[in-house]
């Protein structure tokens, strides 16, 4: 059994993150599903004259043939230049990084953004790329490869936890 | 028979044969793919990485502007390659068979085959003799079936109408020669429209389609009436024979579809057609550029529709 933290005190260590790094030029992007949710969590405390977007990234993973494309229900929505912007991408977990490569792709046709930085709930430790997020409110040491997930239920977020069947 | 060996036993998309046999779930998560596609093709840059590496072969004998082109820029947008061939001057013309072609091409690496023919069930023979790993999707095959153009026409009829259950349908013109209608009419069936009426000539209705709960209108203005969309065909005449219809101009007076037609449909009927408009024969000019016209939607959805086939093809199910 995993003791991560409830979401919500990992919300807010993200949040005191963000808010010490913050400048004119700093946009939030959410990797959907678990990046939005906390989007629109901090959202209510940033309040709204920062830029919020979504990336979603599942038409350019690199594994189509392998795990195929799963359609999301909210996908890619810039809807301000990110040129030269200082782009913090907001997701609930970082496992492999092979999201986040495509995150960073897809982020890149919208286009050239002066500094990308990587913000996470639950660091599991895991990368397979030489790819590490800039700040994660919790580093889950002795990972038995379960399945962890951020998950909105009746308005109340919480982590879910599945055993993976091998 | 229906093209049930176009999708294979865990559900997955193999081949695009015919929208006759294709289940609501595949419909509905090409169209949901598909809503994504066109996020992307809003974008300034319009090309997503899914399908590098792959090679889509467009095999068209039969002529083709549209149909080839948007199949060409969906499968540019995936980022495959893409090989479009010429038949007149290929291999086919000095005696070569068409499997020996496609097999040709196969050891080239093509892995995506859309395959134009005259002769229905062309596509559906070549799918039968290629690997797993080649997939096939019919461009049009005689006046049998036209799916993708199916699939957009109703991705078109969702996007503006949102729900299906409540709708009146109207086809209009040559059903009988038509693919295109029979893919709208396999494809409206199974989301579930409660009418769908064919409206033209008794010489060009179809005799294949009984089963299909359609009504038949041999008049354009009692057909019309109430209707939420109208579709209407291009005159096949490549497929017609001498005498099917009178003449063009007496067509047009009976079946063209014109201004005042549009007061007896519903106030918020949209107006849809295939391409290439005959302007004067199939409708108005003034109708087809009206503001209840959503012919040069179905075009760009076309785009959408592919990119999610094409994917679809290549993608491990979910």
């Amino acid at each position: 059994m995993h003791n991560i933290p409830t979401p919500y005190d990992l919300i807010e260590k993200l949040q005191d993150k963000i808010q010490s790094c913050i400048d004119e030029s700093t946009c939030l992007v959410g990797i959907p599903s678990g990046g939005h949710l906390i989007i629109n969590e901090i959202s209510k405390k940033l309040g709204k004259n920062l830029n919020y977007g979504l990336i979603d990234g599942s038409f350019y993973r690199d594994d189509l043939d392998i795990s195929g494309v799963n359609i999301k229900e909210k996908t890619s929505s810039i809807n301000f230049d990110i040129e030269n912007k200082k782009v913090i991408l907001i997701d609930d977990v970082f496992y492999t990084g092979r999201t986040t490569r495509a995150a960073i792709n897809e982020l890149f046709d919208y286009g050239r953004p002066k500094e990308i930085l990587l913000f996470v709930l639950v660091d599991r430790m895991q990368n397979e790329l030489p790819i590490k997020p800039s700040f994660s409110a919790y580093e889950l040491k002795n990972d038995n490869g379960d399945y962890i997930n951020l998950i909105d239920k009746n308005g109340i977020l919480s982590f879910e936890v599945k055993k993976i069947e091998k | 028979m229906k093209n049930n060996f176009q999708v294979s036993q865990n559900g997955k998309l193999k081949h695009l044969l015919s929208t006759d046999g294709l289940s609501r779930e595949i419909i509905i998560e090409i169209f949901d793919m598909a809503e994504s596609f066109l996020k992307i093709s809003s974008r300034d840059v319009k090309k997503v990485p899914l399908l590098r590496g792959k090679t889509v072969c467009n095999l068209f004998f039969e002529n083709s502007t549209r149909t080839r082109t948007t199949f060409e820029i969906a499968a540019k947008r995936l980022s495959a390659d893409v090989i479009n061939l010429d038949v007149p001057t290929s291999s086919q013309s000095k005696g070569e068979s068409i499997l020996d072609t496609v097999n040709n091409l196969i050891a080239m690496g093509a892995d995506i085959f859309v395959i134009r023919h005259g002769t229905p069930r062309i596509p559906e023979l070549i799918a039968q003799n290629v690997g797993n790993d080649v997939h096939i999707i019919n461009g049009g095959d005689g006046n049998h079936a036209h799916p993708t153009q199916g699939l957009l026409d109703t991705f078109t009829i969702r996007r503006f109408k949102k729900d299906f259950s409540e709708l009146k349908v109207a086809i209009v013109g040559d059903i009988k020669h038509s693919r295109v209608a029979r893919s709208e009419i396999c494809a409206l069936s199974t989301l579930g429209v409660p009418e769908i009426r064919i409206i033209g000539p008794e010489n060009l209705m179809p005799d294949d389609l009984d089963h299909l709960n359609l009504i038949h209108f041999n008049n354009l203005n009692r057909g019309l009436k109430n209707v939420d969309v109208i579709m209407m065909l291009r005159l096949q005449k490549e497929r017609m024979d001498d005498g099917d219809i009178p003449s063009e101009e007496e067509y047009f007076k009976q079946y063209g579809l014109k201004r005042e037609h549009l007061k007896i449909a519903h106030p918020d009927a949209i107006i849809m057609h295939p391409g290439p408009i005959n302007r004067g024969i199939e409708i108005e000019s003034e109708v087809a550029d009206s503001k209840q016209s959503v012919i040069l939607s179905q075009v760009t959805y076309g785009i959408a529709i592919r990119m999610a086939v094409m994917t679809m093809l290549v993608s491990k199910k979910v």
